[in-house]
């Protein structure tokens, strides 16, 4: 009896030692890519990458074209994808609730949220290049606006539901309509959480590389033609890291970091938002 | 002022007027995610259909992709898609469930958070940052430190040993099944813990009370009353796995063959076309890679709704996932 407790104990020690283990793994697996990215990253920190285009193999240059260009598709994107999800979510939570086309809608949503985002490309370069006859930032801002729209239905409808019924219920008894409720009441209550669902969709398309390979393209020089291929960091790292020149390869990595910063830094601001409004939205119940 | 020189009646009916059009943009709005699906699914059949008429049923059976002959068949690219999502399972779906159980039951509450989080940010890293970090950190260690011993070690077993031949390449299905690992472990992992968080307390208490350990705790009350949502959790990381591109394109090889090896390069779905779309010329070839497209948008499909829907059900129970 007792070597039988013994063995259950041993067992148990193992078995949680082996849990611990694994989350080591997992933080020294996040340590070491981020050690790799900031050594290797930060020596090609210069002055010139803020200022000069991207460079032919061997000379010097920077990636401000690159860094142009993906600030203004992710924008244009966000601009595209955002209003629309959000309207989509209104749906979702107010008109639509208990329906079954609610549940189909969020259903699908759920899924396209996980789909392979090359796929999207594909489906931009079918519908938008192949129509226009050549690659275009346009395009490209268009694929990654597609890739928002199901990460902001998620959240916003999440963040709409989160407004307790009262609200809506004691601006109605005003004799409000349900759109003025909404835009009056639920979106001012909602604010820092539907802030919080674009700052995350900003963040997930901030890196996309694969749905801009074919919409957008790249371009080697300075571009803000909207209707012409554009730079892009995602790209120029992919054609940098993969090439066999050394500076190309350095400037790969500083892009990277330049990536990674944007997105943690956007992902740690919408979890102090969210953490924030869920403690006010505890005082408003 | 203009309150009172607008009849009542006309501002009843202007307010009934701007509830409509609201609601119409709403619910046009949100029947455009149905439409996006319907269009990607026409659009990727339209551009793909040349390719499916001249293969038919071969393209998905085929191991030859040869641009010069016109000759595609997707089985090879198929192959590598599904072995190396296979690999990333093998070895993240364990520390995923380790990461939880340490997370739900053993860490100290005060670290639950900050390592939550930190695992949590494994996720927001771009997936070219795996791939540039796999091509140039992970490969060569593989290449002089695991796949040397993998072939002594392994490579002369019967049956298995196949899989373990052949020269250390550092890049090749292998080193993609690592890095898609490491891409799809916070993803499996969160919806492990939202899962295990949601065992009723009086299950756990009542298995404490008759004298269990915590490990019994875990692997006999937490586990059975979160199966669903544990397979759920791992076909959603699978789902992740099968579409990933960019971290696989830099370290898959990019070699359209089946070998029976593990540590030769071979290439993905997704790595085929983000590696030839550009450069694809001839109307057969582009169509092919469309094609490709296509067959892989139905098979994550499949494998994401049935996890949804596994998820849906425990949605419904009260679990946040």
């Amino acid at each position: 009896m007792t070597g039988n407790l013994r063995r259950r104990r041993i067992t148990a020690a193992v078995a949680l030692g082996a849990s611990g283990l694994a989350t080591l793994l997992g933080l020294a697996t996040l340590a070491a890519i981020l050690w790799t990215l900031f050594s290797r990253g930060f020596a090609g920190v210069t002055l010139s990458v803020f200022t000069q285009t991207t460079p032919a193999p061997g000379s010097s240059g920077g990636l401000i074209n690159a860094i142009y260009g993906s600030v203004v598709m992710t924008l244009l994107g966000l601009a595209i994808g955002a209003p629309i999800g959000i309207l989509a979510a209104t749906y979702l939570s107010e008109y639509g609730r208990g329906k079954r086309l609610s549940t189909v809608i969020r259903f699908i949503n759920d899924v396209l949220l996980s789909a392979p985002s090359i796929v999207i490309g594909l489906f931009v370069y079918t519908l938008v290049v192949l129509q226009m006859g050549h690659f275009s930032a346009i395009a490209g801002a268009i694929s990654l606006g597609i890739i928002v729209l199901p990460v902001t239905v998620r959240t916003a409808e999440d963040m709409l539901r989160l407004i307790p019924s009262s609200l809506r219920q004691a601006s109605a008894g005003l004799g409000a309509q349900p759109w003025r409720t909404i835009t009056s009441v639920v979106y001012p209550a909602a604010r820092s959480g539907l802030l919080t669902g674009v700052l995350l969709a900003l963040a997930r398309i901030s890196g996309e590389t694969a749905p801009l390979l074919f919409t957008a393209l790249n371009n080697q020089f300075w571009n803000a033609n909207l209707n012409q291929p554009m730079a892009n960091l995602p790209v120029v790292i992919f054609q940098f890291a993969t090439s066999p020149y050394k500076n190309w390869q350095s400037l790969a990595w500083t892009g990277a970091l330049l990536i990674t910063l944007f997105v943690l830094v956007l992902s740690i601001l919408a979890r102090l938002i969210s953490n924030f409004f869920s403690a006010g939205q505890s005082r408003i119940e | 002022m203009s309150a009172v020189t607008i009849p009542y009646k006309v501002q009843l009916r202007r307010a009934a007027r701007s509830e409509r059009i609201f609601r119409l943009f709403a619910t046009t709005a949100a029947l455009l995610v149905l439409a996006l699906l319907a269009g990607v699914l026409l659009a990727l059949l339209y551009g793909g259909w040349p390719a499916l008429k001249t293969f038919r049923f071969g393209f998905l059976t085929n191991t030859i992709w040869n641009p010069v002959t016109e000759q595609f068949g997707a089985f090879a690219a198929l192959y590598g898609t599904v072995i190396t999502s296979l690999i990333a399972m093998i070895l993240a779906v364990p520390v995923a469930f380790g990461i939880a159980v340490f997370l739900t039951e053993t860490c100290p509450l005060w670290l639950r958070t900050p390592i939550g989080t930190c695992i949590e940010l494994l996720a927001a890293v771009p997936s070219i940052v795996f791939g540039i970090w796999g091509l140039f950190v992970l490969a060569p260690v593989l290449q002089h430190s695991v796949q040397p011993w993998l072939i002594a070690v392994l490579g002369d077993l019967p049956v298995i040993g196949k899989l373990f031949r052949g020269p250390p390449f550092g890049i090749g299905l292998l080193t993609a099944g690592f890095v898609l690992a490491v891409m799809v472990l916070p993803f499996i992992t969160s919806v492990m813990r939202e899962v295990f968080l949601s065992t009723p307390r009086s299950l756990k208490e009542a298995a404490y009370g008759l004298g269990a350990t915590q490990w019994e705790v875990v692997w006999d009350v937490v586990l059975p009353n979160a199966r669903a949502g544990v397979v759920g959790g791992i076909m959603l990381g699978l789902g992740r796995a099968l579409g990933e591109t960019m971290a696989v394109t830099f370290v898959v090889g990019n070699a359209h063959r089946i070998s029976g090896s593990l540590l030769a390069p071979g290439t993905t779905i997704s790595a085929s076309i983000a590696n030839e779309f550009t450069e694809a010329v001839g109307k057969l070839y582009t169509s092919s890679l469309i094609a490709l497209g296509l067959l892989l948008f139905v098979l994550t499909f499949i494998i994401i709704a049935a996890a949804r829907l596994l998820l849906l059900r425990l949605e419904a129970r009260g679990a946040h996932i």
